[in-house]
């Protein structure tokens, strides 16, 4: 994702001098060429993200579209009040770009899990928060925050996730991409739990269920009507993220679902338990750590979707 | 604008304040009347500014980063001719939009709002840099108070300003020497205060905050020395201009009651 971020905005810098790009001394291979192609339109802030935010509002309510780029909770909770006050209350046209989105920097500790950025970020005023779900999304969101006129969280894993999408699909923010029709249950995901969801998917799909999967990418604005569709047109709602199921996509769509009148399915949200791990791991180990793996997903979903489908062999 | 002139412009930012704070029952008093005659001089000789054009693109900048001093920014701005002089009966007021607080949201003529200190001078400094790297010839100004330099974010602005030689910044503190809870000295003391600014690289002046004639002078000669941002260390009087609320932290959270503001606006008036 990270490699398609960066291709892609090198690709828009080229055509708009407003593109900027302002790294928090971050970034060793990926940024290089951005900044030798377009040494004006680059900054290197130094580690001080206070300043790095500061500079972003400066530069954007002077006419610029500034991207800044750190890992995870450098870029968003160190600096939180500049992108409350100063990004988000004046509406400056700054992209906080994180990579190593929930658990990408496993093994690096605590300080580098991006665990609670997504809630932090959803509660903001006039923020939109973007967790594309693979390489294809990472490039169609990057272009999509340029051309929206106000701020934007955009939320990357790091390098190496696969493609999910066979084909570009159509993609607008504040729109859930539907993947797969069903009728049965919903999975619905964002980041890198989309890859994932695809094969739970494909798995229950061959055990005979009706599955509908959602890529929502974009957790603010949620889509609430694919939400509310969902919820009444299908028996069981699941959400799938690299986050902690506390205010994040599961969160959000809980809000929604909470207030609808009538029947509607059961949700439960799948993502990380609200605690600092304890051990360590990569990336994949930890995330099994916290059943986000293929396995404890299916751990998860099978015991609450067993009683209407005999499913479980 | 003459240094009379001028004198008269700080002593209506003054009675403005005064009025507002006292009707208001808001805080700060002390806050504004140190910052008057900064703002008089900006306003009335140093800004390019045009009051019927508040985005013009090559506007020179003003962020008041100290927000607290809210009255008396919105008093300068109305008297520039930003927005009719009526409006400052909106401060600290149920439903109107001038906020206890310098606030940017339908305020013609206010930059940035601000209220949580050190955040003027990173979004300043970005704004320097953009007019820098364009060619553009706006500057930028920064008003900040003695407390404020205790932020961190500060001075992450400083090294970042000075390696970049942005000498179309400046910055002018508004160096009363009080703090939230008590003297400066007795807080977190900044002093040698102008050898940091030297050793971060930047051109520093100290000035009389209070003398506007000085004070004209020195915001007219930057960049001070070119290549290198400009800090204005401005000595001033928390207080400046009513004698029992000079120099005592009482005043920055104080407001005038009636009898006292019309004493209060008698001393403005004779000074």
């Amino acid at each position: 994702m990270r490699t398609a971020f960066i291709e892609t905005l090198n690709e828009l810098a080229d055509k708009d001098p407003r593109v900027c790009l302002i790294v928090g001394d971050l970034g060793y291979s990926v940024i290089e060429e951005f900044a030798s192609k377009h040494p004006d339109q680059f900054v290197n802030a130094g580690v001080a993200e206070q300043n790095m935010i500061g500079l972003a509002v400066g530069m954007a309510l002077s006419g610029k579209v500034v991207f800044t780029y750190s890992i995870g909770n450098f870029g968003t909770l160190r600096c939180l009040e500049q992108i409350r006050n100063d990004v988000c209350y004046h509406r400056a046209n700054v992209k906080v770009v994180a990579v190593g989105g929930g658990l990408a920097y496993g093994n690096l500790g605590v300080t580098h899990h991006a665990s609670e950025d997504v809630a932090i970020m959803r509660a903001l005023p006039n923020m939109t928060v973007v967790a594309p779900g693979d390489p294809i999304e990472a490039r169609l969101a990057t272009k999509a925050v340029v051309a929206l006129d106000g701020p934007a969280y955009l939320r990357l894993g790091k390098a190496g996730e696969p493609v999910v999408h066979a084909d570009e699909p159509d993609f607008a923010l504040g729109r859930a991409i539907t993947m797969r029709e069903g009728s049965d249950l919903t999975l619905i995901a964002s980041g890198s739990m989309l890859a994932t969801a695809d094969r739970i998917a494909a798995q229950l799909a061959e055990k005979g269920l009706s599955v509908r999967l959602l890529s929502m990418h974009t957790i603010k604005p949620l889509d609430r009507e694919a939400v509310i569709r969902a919820a009444t047109e299908t028996r069981f709602v699941f959400t799938l993220e690299e986050h902690s199921i506390e205010g994040g996509l599961g969160g959000a769509v809980a809000e929604v679902m909470a207030e609808l009148d009538g029947a509607r399915a059961p949700l439960k949200r799948i993502g990380l338990r609200p605690q600092f791990n304890q051990v360590v791991g990569d990336q994949k180990y930890l995330k099994s750590q916290h059943g986000l793996d293929e396995e404890g997903v299916m751990k998860t979903i099978q015991p609450i979707i067993a009683g209407s489908y005999r499913l479980v062999g | 604008m003459t240094d009379e002139e001028t004198r008269a412009l700080a002593r209506t930012l003054r009675a403005h304040s005064l009025r507002m704070i006292s009707s208001a029952k808001t805080s700060h008093i002390g806050s504004c009347l140190s910052l008057a005659d900064i703002l008089a001089v900006l306003y009335g000789s140093v800004l390019r500014v045009d009051p019927k054009k508040p985005d013009w693109p090559d506007r020179d900048r003003l962020i008041v980063s100290k927000g607290h001093a809210a009255a008396v920014t919105y008093a300068a701005v109305a008297e520039a001719g930003f927005m009719p002089i009526e409006r400052l009966g909106e401060y600290a007021r149920n439903g109107g939009q001038l906020y206890g607080h310098v606030t940017h949201a339908g305020v013609p003529g206010v930059e940035m709002s601000s209220g949580s200190l050190g955040h003027g001078l990173p979004v300043g400094t970005g704004m320097a840099l953009t007019g820098k790297r364009e060619g553009r010839p706006w500057r930028v100004f920064v008003l900040m108070s003695d407390g404020e330099c205790d932020e961190g974010s500060n001075w992450e602005a400083m090294m970042f300003a000075a390696h970049h030689k942005l000498d179309n910044l400046t910055i002018v503190i508004d160096y009363n020497k009080i703090q939230s809870l008590d003297f400066v000295d007795k807080t977190i003391g900044l002093e040698p205060l102008a050898d940091k600014f030297t050793a971060f690289g930047w051109g520093v002046r100290e000035v009389d905050g209070h003398d506007v004639s000085a004070l004209r002078r020195t915001l007219e000669s930057v960049p001070i020395e070119p290549g290198k941002p400009n800090a204005i260390i401005a000595h001033t009087v928390k207080g400046k201009g009513v004698s029992w609320m000079e120099n005592k932290v009482l005043w920055h959270y104080r407001q005038p009651a009636e009898d006292e503001l019309a004493k209060a606006l008698a001393e403005v008036a004779a000074s």
